[in-house]
């Protein structure tokens, strides 16, 4: 029973710790990176600096090397990847504006499917009309497929859109003319024009989190673990071992596109 | 004879429109590779047809969910809960919103939790898009109303398993009847309950007594003894006479020890 | 909105102004392609037009690039199209091609054109427009024999290399839609080759609305032989383009892909003006059956023995339904390629504004834009053949080409 009573003072642990973070509050951060299994912390340097987030020794772009697992069979469709994306990256939040969202398939007995995306799933996804004839039914989460053979890079005239060393698709908001030539040659429809910069935009990988040893928004929050971040040549990244205990495919392969966003048990109905 | 067109003889020796045309095209070229040279911005091209410097400004933009690992920094209490529960694998962040901020001032910034039940149902909504085996519910038939955490720690969400006694939910009643004349007596003499209310319980009520007639059974003047409960001698009293126009419980509160 | 786009998708990238932009390009290219017959090609009855159609030609390169600067989210950046181009991107290669085009052909071939005759119209005089023309000599005022074989030879070469380079300049038009993979409406090998000879048909046609305009604003007599030499070139263009146009259209329905679906959903409702109608049935089917009949082809007369004013009236009609029908061409590939969905289960909708910078009332602007630069050019550089100078030492010279046609 003692064990039960509060500490002397009338301060629980809870308040402590709060107590103790307000005074160490700097520390809390880089500690939790260092936490981190890989954990290169670049701290926030300045924009221009010559000792660039990339720039410095701690991270190396060119010893990674970065691709995404999703396993379609975990997704819930809860929505939660697209609204933290649209957190983290300043997305607009009108339901015509994402980098990443959730479509829900569902296939009815005549083989035919019947695909829908409200709000790219943030708010969920209404009751399917027609229960009866349906053979079945699945989420598909949907995110730039960082192609290692990227259409839109191709394209681009003026070298506003690149792939950097560690495998990702990026735009370059202060450079981008405003073409949308990147945004009809990608063929997941992952692009869009930024309606307040007037510039293209697309996921990043949360490009400014891996440099910090974190995973993207969408794989922190994803509740059931359907996303899957990770380095896709180390043999010990998760992404190696969800490429190698799931069959995986990617999508609209014909393209030649490269995609590194692998999916694991896929549906043939997806493009 | 016409002079012939013959450029390998040497500049003066062109007839004069390639000559002057020749200066304006190079004139032309020149302010291009000026132009390039002024315009082009520092760092691009050295890492490909890019301008380096992008990639830094990018990765220096500002994180807004902190990462669970930075959660278990100060809440090492809710993560073990949460690391031995169904919900181990969701991110605090998941439901307290993108948190980063608190990480640095976490007086200033408090974080969200939510109460409404429309949350808990974006991923526990029955949709039979959902994998088999994910625990889903019909929000419209489970407990509505009640908020889901009444039941389900959302830290440890495993489900309460159905009560077996009535005493499990309706305590306070269970501990006056103990002492009441009604000790005796089950729960069930009085009323009956679908077996389902023990997981649904406002979708399935009990039944109550609805009239004089029902206390009567045992407290009538004319009425035979319990056949359960022969030695009992519940009082009685004359229905007709007394307090007609009343129904029993209105004075007579049948779990309280003062019901007489 | 029918059936399921990405997200994205929602919103059309492309609108208006890149329908008129591939559109004033094939005007480009097909004038000059015209005049590129008269002058290469010798063909006397088209020399009327020869240098109308260079001006022409120029004044819709000028007017080319509006239309894509105008949409660019930031236009004020589009100089790094030629300052940092990806050699991989066909549109930064575009930057190149219509340099060259503009620089090293038309601008070049109406130099060497004109040369005798803007030293012969300033000499002497002052005022803005002398000096003008004198400053476009670029000092270059040897009226020599020697000087003007020479003008003649070069204008004679660029011409030659022009015709590749305006083949180039409209087939690239085409690669950039045609080299796009992910849609299956654009990607095709044969996209450069039907820009190519659409727009010839609509160069030709534009240069038949614009020299009778001319001739009968100017009230000179409309010279027929050249209306029909038009005409006939008019009908031969058309039928390898509706031939290529077909060739396209049988190859994707018979290969059937997985897009035939979604893209016959597109045909059959969305597109059912703007292609059946519009493109196909008054844009080709019309002008051909009627040019067949009323242009001297195959025999001298044509198969209806039309008077001439009747006939050039017809001509004229005509040309104005090609130039409905090759505007619907651009829009059916510029809208058309972004009304289904790159996931080819749905079909969204497109609807034009009046104003704002993607609005009715800009691409009106721009496409008239060109007239008015071409009015601009006529005044410095006259191209009527009886503004032509003529110079003592080509009256004794041996020049094939008349330097005065009988008016």
């Amino acid at each position: 029973m003692a064990d039960e009573r509060p500490t002397p003072g009338g301060i629980d642990r809870r308040a402590f710790v709060g107590a103790c973070v307000a005074v160490a509050a700097p520390l809390v951060l880089s500690a939790a990176q260092q936490a981190a299994p890989a954990a290169p912390d670049t701290a926030h340097a300045a924009p221009d600096s010559a000792q660039g987030a990339t720039g410095t020794p701690r991270y190396d772009p060119r010893t990674h090397y970065y691709g995404m697992g999703v396993d379609v069979s975990k997704c819930i469709g809860c929505g939660q990847c697209a609204a933290a994306c649209k957190a983290e990256n300043n997305v607009p939040l009108d339901p015509h504006h994402f980098r990443t969202w959730v479509e829900r398939y569902v296939i009815h007995e005549n083989a035919e499917a019947t695909v829908d995306s409200p709000n790219g799933g943030i708010d969920g996804f209404p009751a399917p009309v027609a229960e009866g004839g349906v053979v079945r039914s699945f989420f598909v989460p949907k995110l730039c497929n960082h192609c290692a053979n990227p259409p839109c890079v191709q394209v681009c005239p003026v070298g506003a859109t690149f792939s950097t060393e560690d495998g990702v698709v990026l735009v370059d908001e202060s450079y981008c003319i405003g073409c949308r030539y990147c945004i009809q040659a990608c063929p997941y429809g992952a692009r869009f024009l930024h309606p307040v910069s007037h510039t293209a935009q697309k996921c990043t990988f949360c490009y400014h989190r891996v440099v910090q040893g974190m995973v993207p928004a969408c794989v922190e929050v994803c509740p059931t673990g359907a996303r899957v971040f990770g380095e896709v040549h180390r043999p010990s990244s998760p992404l190696t071992r969800f490429r190698r205990f799931n069959a995986i495919q990617v999508l609209k392969p014909h393209l030649n596109t490269e995609p590194k966003v692998f999916y694991a048990n896929l549906d043939g109905q997806v493009r | 004879m016409a002079r012939p067109f013959a450029p390998w003889r040497g500049f003066a020796a062109m007839p004069q429109q390639v000559r002057r045309l020749a200066v304006v095209i190079v004139l032309l070229v020149a302010a291009y590779f000026t132009a390039r040279h002024f315009l082009v911005p520092r760092t691009f091209g050295e890492k490909g047809h890019y301008r380096a410097a992008a990639v830094d400004s990018i990765a220096v933009l500002p994180i807004h969910y902190a990462g669970r690992e930075a959660c278990a920094m100060c809440h090492p209490a809710e993560v073990a809960k949460k690391a031995g529960s169904f919900h181990r694998g969701v991110s605090c962040e998941a439901c307290h919103g993108p948190e980063a901020a608190h990480t640095t001032d976490p007086i200033g910034h408090k974080p969200t939790a939510p109460r409404d039940r429309a949350f808990c149902v974006r991923c526990h909504a029955y949709d039979p898009a959902r994998p088999t085996g994910f625990p889903q519910i019909d929000p419209v038939l489970h407990n509505p109303v009640r908020n889901c955490f009444t039941c389900h720690n959302p830290h440890d969400p495993t489900p309460p398993r159905p009560p077996e006694t009535c005493a499990a939910c309706h305590g306070e009643i269970a501990r006056t009847k103990a002492v009441s004349p009604h000790a005796q007596l089950a729960c069930t003499e009085c009323h009956t309950a679908d077996p389902r209310h023990a997981q649904a319980p406002r979708q399935f009520l009990p039944s109550k007594p609805a009239s004089r007639e029902f206390c009567g059974r045992c407290h009538a003047s004319d009425a035979p003894p319990p056949a359960h409960l022969p030695d009992a001698r519940p009082p009685k009293v004359d229905l007709a006479t007394h307090g007609p126009r009343y129904v029993c419980w209105q004075c007579h509160y049948p779990h309280y020890p003062e019901a007489r | 909105m029918q059936g399921y786009i990405y997200p994205n998708e929602f919103e059309l990238q492309w609108s208006l102004l890149i329908v008129v932009y591939p559109y004033l390009t094939g005007l480009v290219a097909g004038a000059f392609i015209l005049a590129s017959l008269a002058r290469v090609f010798n063909v006397k009855e088209v020399q009327p037009t020869y240098r109308l159609s260079l001006l022409t030609a120029l004044a819709f390169l000028i007017a080319a690039p509006l239309p894509l600067l105008g949409h660019l989210g930031h236009p004020e950046r589009a100089y790094e199209i030629l300052m940092t181009p990806n050699t991989r991107s066909a549109m930064a290669m575009f930057g190149f091609v219509y340099l060259w085009y503009l620089m090293m052909v038309l601008l070049l071939e109406i130099w060497f054109d004109y040369r005798k005759d803007l030293v012969v119209w300033s000499r002497g005089k002052t005022g803005v427009l002398a000096s003008f023309r004198r400053l476009l000599t670029l000092g270059v005022t040897d009226l020599s024999e020697d000087a003007l074989r020479f003008d003649r030879r070069a204008g004679k070469l660029i011409t030659i290399i022009g015709i590749p380079s305006a083949f180039l300049l409209h087939g690239y038009v085409g690669f950039i839609f045609g080299s796009i993979k992910a849609n299956p409406w654009w990607s095709s090998v044969l996209m450069p080759v039907v820009f190519l000879f659409s727009a010839i048909v609509s160069g030709i046609a534009l240069m038949l609305v614009i020299y009778f305009f001319s001739t009968m604003l100017r009230s000179r007599p409309v010279d027929m032989a050249c209306m029909d030499k038009l005409g006939s070139f008019l009908l031969y263009a058309l039928i390898v383009d509706f031939s290529l146009e077909m060739l396209d259209f049988t190859q994707r329905l018979y290969e059937a892909e997985e897009s035939i679906s979604i893209l016959g959903q597109m045909l059959s409702s969305r597109l059912v003006l703007s292609l059946i109608i519009l493109q196909v049935l008054i844009g080709t089917i019309v002008p051909l059956v009627t040019l067949f009949l009323v242009a001297p082809t195959v025999r001298k007369r044509g198969f209806l023995k039309v008077p001439d004013e009747f006939r050039r009236l017809l001509y004229f009609v005509v040309a104005v339904f090609i130039q409905i029908g090759i505007f619907s061409t651009r829009w059916n590939v510029v809208i058309g390629g972004q009304l289904f969905s790159k996931s080819l289960r749905g079909l969204t909708t497109f609807k034009v504004g009046l104003l704002g910078i993607e609005g009715i009332l800009v691409a009106g602007a721009i496409m008239l834009l060109p007239l008015v630069i071409l009015y601009i050019l006529v005044k410095v550089v006259p191209p009527w053949p009886d503004a032509e100078a003529v110079v003592e030492s080509e009256l004794t010279g041996a020049d094939p080409v008349p330097a005065v046609q009988p008016s």
